[in-house]
Parts: structure tokens; C-alpha cells; sequence
């Protein structure tokens, strides 16, 4: 649930009252801005929600807790990867509360649950992970931004790189539900030479020695895969022990800084393909994962530097409109804007809201410090543009 | 689909079943001997799992690791056994079945919030890191196999015990009629308390073992429990000798099912729609297997009470 802090009351009823005696232009000000953080901080996928909190959490010590220079508040909200709780506590928040923003959302289903009331609510919705293709396209919606990619981008990120590197056969497994096999049609989608074979394993699976068996038989020339969470950890452990880690291990999420520590050894050398690595050399990037690690102490994944970036956009864009928020077209059109510095680079938005950049191929490296991570080797794919992109008609003005 | 592959599928499926018969020895005796329906004896392999990683990582041994669990684990077992099943066994099953669950719930929250939701990592031990290669470019990992000899040791273990020890015939008497039992001055509340402890051992020991190749994460228990139920409802409830049986079919017919279902579906339909079709009903597989299996001899293959 979200909670007020009582001292934070009182600051407010202290401001307003103070604002009352002073201009009222002045008390517009005192206001603090609402944020409303949904993230999932609960069950098994709960490391992942708090990555994406503590960089938003990081994003906003860095900027003083402001944003364009007025006071914000942040109300962490636990969707608990429950549709039905999500929109209980995002209607509260923004009926209650009032919030002025919701950021986060680590599932699409939770995106999609509280995409109309946040948006009917005239509230605009940046999402820090959740891509999905449904709100590219014909779903854009004029309140509705993304900073992390989406899904069927990443994907085919490793299909191009599969095909670039001149594999003729290629071993795909991937969990057998619509994400699943939209990774598949991802993949695919760039993807030239022959499938050898689809496999589709339930969400359950523990064991993936009869898979694997598989693959030695068939002697792909790589595999694709997209295994997220705990699955992951067991398939990367159990390639690495059945001796098949000659045969390139290609995939989508399913390496990366949230499993790694569980993965460790095991996942070397495997690829991967994201938009943002945390070695990335760029001023701001540096900056954010060494402030990241000295204040939580574990490595940063794309939660977290998306999160990040979500909190510097607002930044600029509150700033641009002079903290005014009334005006929904003018903020719209500044945040659309873009006009700061991503921890991965060039960036900007698309005509459907959804990011254009660059996307790289990652390979998971052991850093001196005895840490795992995934660090760039190329970039696959500059200034791409969704799938999904020239099927949105979104309205000028709101 | 090669001979090779077929004999290394195999091979997998019983490495799995072995797994189970593990998990489900215990809850087969706990079932049998007691009429106690112990939902949280999934969260007791889940919890072995992660006191074997806790204590491999402090000793910084895998061997220490593995043999202090079994201690703590019949100590965790007889720690739940006092404080909640000791009320429940004279309870109607939905008594049992809600108290249980209400555990699984407790203990998978308190393992995340003692330990973290990510998932934790144990090494394998040195000695058996290694493998063995069973076909071209597949390597059978040296402690999978470990995990299949020491299944089948305990499997002795226990039809030792059981078929040739006075507490086994204790047990085994006590699985067809414990009222009878106790009206014969044995004090079967000691007898409860001793198979109790020793099914949550064997629950903690196969969570320690299976931890070096599954992750270690809360509700890892959880699938594994439906599987273990369908084991022991195929074998015959109390039988150990049918849960050992049991669990080899459930493993192969899983394994196999998997790997050959949709080369199967491949006959009737297109190869996109064999793939999805050929993954959902290797799901299904073992469920009608135990549906078909009950449909012939509804108490089981080795029922203990007639």
C-alpha cells in the first residue's frame, strides 16, 4: 500500500497555509509533485520490482528529490504481479493521492491492467521495463511513454545478431506462453536460416535434461532462448554441466544482472542483447552505476537504468514546463522531448512514445571485482524503430 | 530420434523419478502410517534446499553442507510437528489440508524474507564435478549420477527398514491399521513422531541434493508437490515400494513425454502447431497416465490397505 509519511503531511498543510498569506503563484510551487512507483515487491520475481525502485530511488537522491525543481514524493506501490491488486492501488492513488505520474510496472499484464484508469485519469503513464506491442501500435495512447524498448525489438536484436554471425541452424526454446512465443516470432523476424527445432517447455519446468539431449543430438550451429527468472538460472546451470557450452548460447533476458549472481560461473560467455550494459562508457552512465553499487551494493540491471532514466526525463520535462502541470498538452509535448542524458546513449521517442536507439549484443563477463555482468560487444542495431510503430495514429492534442 | 538419445532420455527420466521417489518416500510413509495429508512437505524439501546451501556456504564444504542438513532438517520437521501437526491428527482431512497449506504459505514468505527472492546459488562439490560422456557432444554431469546411486541406496535403506527391522514392521503395521496398533500397547504417538521426523529427513536431504542443479528459490517446493502427490496416489498410499515404482514411471513418462510428444504430434499436424500442441500435452501426460492408472486400480498399483 502506499503510505503518507505523517511529517511530510504536515510539511504540506505547513506550505499550503504559508502559501495562502503569500501569492498564490507561490503555493502552486510548495506543492509537492506525487509519483506513483508500481513495481513488484513480492513472490519470486520481487528482485526484479526492486531493482526498478531503487533506480528511480537513486535518480531522485541524485536530483535532490526535485524534479524541475519542485519537491517530489514518491509512493511506492506493490502490484504483487496481480492485476486486480495493481489497479486497486493505482485507482487509490490516483483518486486519493493524486498523483501526478505512475512510473514503473515490471509485467506487461500489470501495464495492461492499469493502462485505462491512469490514463482516463488524464495521469501519464511512463513505463520503466513493461514494452508491450499492444500500446505500439494500434494501442498508442497520447498519455503513454515508455523508457525501456519493446518486447518484439529485443528479440529480433538476437535474431539479427544470429544472422550476422553466419549461423545456418539455429536450437529455439522458450517457455510456453504468449511471451514465449512471441520471443520466437521476435527472433524470426530477422532471422534467416533454418530453425532445427521449437521447443516449448512449461513455466514449471525444473529439469531440462531431456531438452538438452536434444540439442546435442540435433548439433545446432547456436541456440535461442528467452528463459526468464528462476528458469533461467536453471537451464544456464544445466547447459554449463551437460557440457554444451561450446555451442553459442544465444537469449533474451535471460542472462542478466538479476540472475547472474545465481547463474555465475556458469553463464560466461553467453550473449545476450539489450539496449543499456552497465560498462557502458559514457559519463552518465558511470556515474549511475558506481553511485548505483555504493548505495545498494549489487550490480544494476535495465530495471534499474531504465528507472533512472525515467527519473532524468521527468526531470527535464517538469523543468521545461516551469513546474506547471496543469497544462497536459505542454507536458506531453516536453517530455516527449526528451531532452536529457541516457545512461545508454542517444535517445529519443518515437511517434508512438515508444524509445528509438541503438541496441547492442551483450556478453556476460566476470569484472575484477569477482561481479558478473553482461558488457557490450556490438551493436546490432542503431536507431531502430518498432515493428509496431507506423500502426499507431495518435491524437495531436489531447 | 537415435537409439543414443532415446537410452540418454531414459537415463533422465529415471534420475528424475528418483527425485521424486525421494521427496515422495516420505510423504507416502507420513500418509500412510499417520492419515496425515502434509501439504508443507513440499517447503520442507524447499527449506532442506536452502539449509544445504546456508551450511555449504559456512562450512565451505558441499559434503559438510549436505550431512549437517540432515540434523537440522529432522530437527525443523520435529520443530513443525510439535508446534502444529501434533494438533491435527485426530482432524478430518480438510482440517489437515488447510493447517498444511497455511504452512506452505508461512514458510515460503519467511524463507523470502530471511533469505531474499533472488535465487541463491550451491556449488557442486569437486569430487563430482565432472561428467560423463553418453553421446556425441553431451556430457551426463558425474553428480546427476550421484544423485541416482544415492536414491537407490536409500531406497534399500528403506525396504531394509521397513521389511526387516521391528520399527519398520511397526510402520507397516501402523499403515494398515493404527488404532489396532495402539490397542497393542505400542506407543504410536512415538511411532508418529519417529516417521514424521525421518519423511521430513528424507524431504530436506533430497531438497540439499537436488539444490546444485535446480535453483534455490522460495515456492520451489510447490510443483514438485503435485508431482510427489501423483506418485504416491499412483503407488498406493503407505507403500513404499509402490512409491519407488511410482516415482520411476511418473519420471520416465514426464521425460519421455516431453521429448517425444511433439515429434509424435509431427504425424498428424503441421510442424508449428505439432510443437505448441506436442509441449501442452506433454503437460497433460502424466495426469491421464494417473487417471488411467486409477481408472484400473483405484487404491493404486501396491495398495497397503485392503
Amino acid at each position: 500500500m502506499a503510505f503518507q509519511i505523517p511529517g511530510l503531511a504536515r510539511r504540506t498543510l505547513l506550505a499550503s497555509s504559508a502559501g495562502l498569506l503569500a501569492a498564490p503563484a507561490v503555493q502552486a510551487q510548495a506543492t509537492p509533485i506525487k509519483v506513483g512507483l508500481v513495481a513488484v515487491q513480492t513472490g519470486p520475481q520481487a528482485a526484479l520490482g526492486t531493482q526498478l525502485r531503487d533506480g528511480w530511488l537513486l535518480g531522485m537522491r541524485q536530483l535532490n528529490n526535485q524534479l524541475g525543481g519542485r519537491a517530489v514524493e514518491t509512493l511506492v506501490i506493490d502490484d504483487e504481479l496481480r492485476p486486480d491488486v495493481a489497479v486497486t492501488k493505482v485507482r487509490a492513488a490516483l483518486e486519493r493521492d493524486r498523483v501526478d505520474f505512475v512510473v514503473g510496472v515490471v509485467f506487461s499484464n500489470i501495464l495492461a491492467a492499469i493502462m485505462r484508469p491512469v490514463t482516463e485519469a488524464n495521469t501519464f503513464l511512463i513505463s520503466t521495463n513493461a514494452g508491450p506491442s499492444t500500446f505500439a501500435g494500434r494501442g498508442c495512447n497520447p498519455f503513454f511513454f515508455t523508457t525501456s524498448y519493446n518486447n518484439d525489438q529485443v528479440h529480433s536484436v538476437m535474431g539479427q545478431a544470429a544472422q550476422d554471425a553466419g549461423y545456418r541452424r539455429v536450437f529455439v526454446m522458450t517457455p510456453n506462453y504468449q511471451a514465449g512465443r512471441d520471443a520466437v516470432a521476435g527472433f524470426k523476424s530477422r532471422f534467416q536460416g533454418t530453425v532445427v527445432d521449437e521447443v516449448y517447455v512449461p513455466l514449471t519446468q525444473l529439469d531440462f535434461s531431456a531438452e538438452l539431449a536434444k540439442i546435442a543430438s540435433l548439433r545446432p550451429d547456436a541456440i535461442f532462448t528467452f528463459m526468464p527468472g528462476g528458469l533461467g538460472v536453471n537451464l544456464v546451470r544445466q547447459y554449463r554441466q551437460a557440457g554444451l557450452a561450446n555451442i553459442p548460447f544465444l537469449s533474451t533476458f535471460t542472462v542478466d544482472e538479476a540472475t547472474l549472481p545465481a547463474q555465475g560461473e556458469a553463464a560466461l560467455g553467453f550473449f545476450s542483447a539489450a539496449s543499456w550494459a552497465p560498462n557502458m562508457d559514457n559519463p552518465q552512465n558511470r556515474r549511475f552505476v558506481t553511485e548505483f553499487e555504493a548505495a545498494y551494493n549489487y550490480v544494476p540491471a535495465t530495471y534499474a537504468a531504465q528507472s533512472y532514466d525515467a527519473a532524468n526525463l521527468l526531470n527535464a520535462a517538469v523543468r521545461r514546463v516551469g513546474g506547471n502541470l496543469t497544462d497536459k498538452n505542454a507536458l506531453r509535448t516536453a517530455i516527449a522531448a526528451a531532452d536529457f542524458q541516457s545512461v545508454r546513449g542517444p535517445f529519443r521517442f518515437g511517434t508512438n512514445q515508444y524509445p528509438v536507439q541503438d541496441f547492442w549484443q551483450l556478453q556476460v563477463a566476470r569484472r575484477p571485482d569477482g561481479k558478473f555482468q553482461t558488457e557490450t560487444v556490438r551493436k546490432v542495431l542503431e536507431a531502430n524503430v518498432d515493428p509496431w510503430a507506423a500502426e499507431c495514429r495518435m491524437a495531436t492534442r489531447i | 530420434m537415435s537409439t543414443t538419445l532415446l537410452l540418454v532420455q531414459g537415463l533422465n527420466g529415471l534420475q528424475f523419478g528418483i527425485l521424486l521417489f525421494l521427496v515422495a518416500a516420505g510423504l507416502t510413509l507420513v500418509f500412510g502410517v499417520m492419515d496425515f495429508i502434509n501439504l508443507a512437505h513440499g517447503v520442507q524439501y524447499m527449506v532442506g534446499a536452502y539449509m544445504g546451501a546456508t551450511l555449504a556456504a559456512l562450512t565451505g564444504s558441499f559434503w559438510w553442507g549436505l550431512l549437517l542438513t540432515l540434523p537440522a532438517t529432522l530437527a525443523f520437521g520435529l520443530l513443525l510437528e510439535f508446534l502444529v501437526f501434533r494438533h491435527l491428527y485426530e482432524r478430518d482431512h480438510l482440517s489437515q489440508v488447510l493447517a498444511t497449506f497455511g504452512v506452505i504459505l508461512f514458510l515460503n514468505q519467511g524463507v523470502k524474507a530471511v533469505f531474499g527472492t533472488a535465487p541463491m546459488q550451491m556449488p557442486l562439490p569437486e569430487l563430482l564435478s565432472g561428467g560423463v560422456r553418453v553421446m556425441d557432444g553431451l556430457l551426463y554431469p558425474t553428480y546427476r549420477i550421484a544423485i541416482l546411486v544415492a536414491g537407490l541406496a536409500i531406497a534399500g535403506l528403506l525396504w531394509f527398514l521397513v521389511e526387516r527391522t521391528r520399527v519398520g514392521m511397526l510402520v507397516r503395521a501402523g499403515a494398515s491399521n493404527a488404532p489396532m496398533v495402539s490397542a497393542l500397547g505400542v506407543d504410536i504417538r512415538r511411532l508418529f513422531m519417529l516417521v514424521f521426523g525421518f519423511g521430513a529427513m528424507l524431504a530436506g536431504f533430497a531438497g540439499a541434493m537436488a539444490a546444485p542443479i535446480l535453483s534455490v528459490e522460495p515456492n520451489m517446493g510447490d510443483n514438485l508437490l503435485i508431482l510427489a502427490f501423483v506418485v504416491i496416489v499412483i503407488g498406493g498410499i503407505g507403500s513404499v515400494r509402490g512409491a519407488f515404482i511410482a516415482a520411476l514411471l511418473v519420471g520416465l513418462v514426464e521425460t519421455l513425454g516431453r521429448s517425444l510428444m511433439p515429434d509424435l504430434m509431427r504425424l498428424f499436424l503441421d510442424p508449428s502447431a505439432a510443437r505448441q500442441a506436442g509441449a501442452a500435452m506433454a503437460s497433460m501426460l502424466i495426469y491421464v497416465v494417473m487417471a488411467s492408472i486409477l481408472a484400473f486400480r483405484p487404491a493404486g498399483l501396491f495398495p497397503v490397505r485392503r
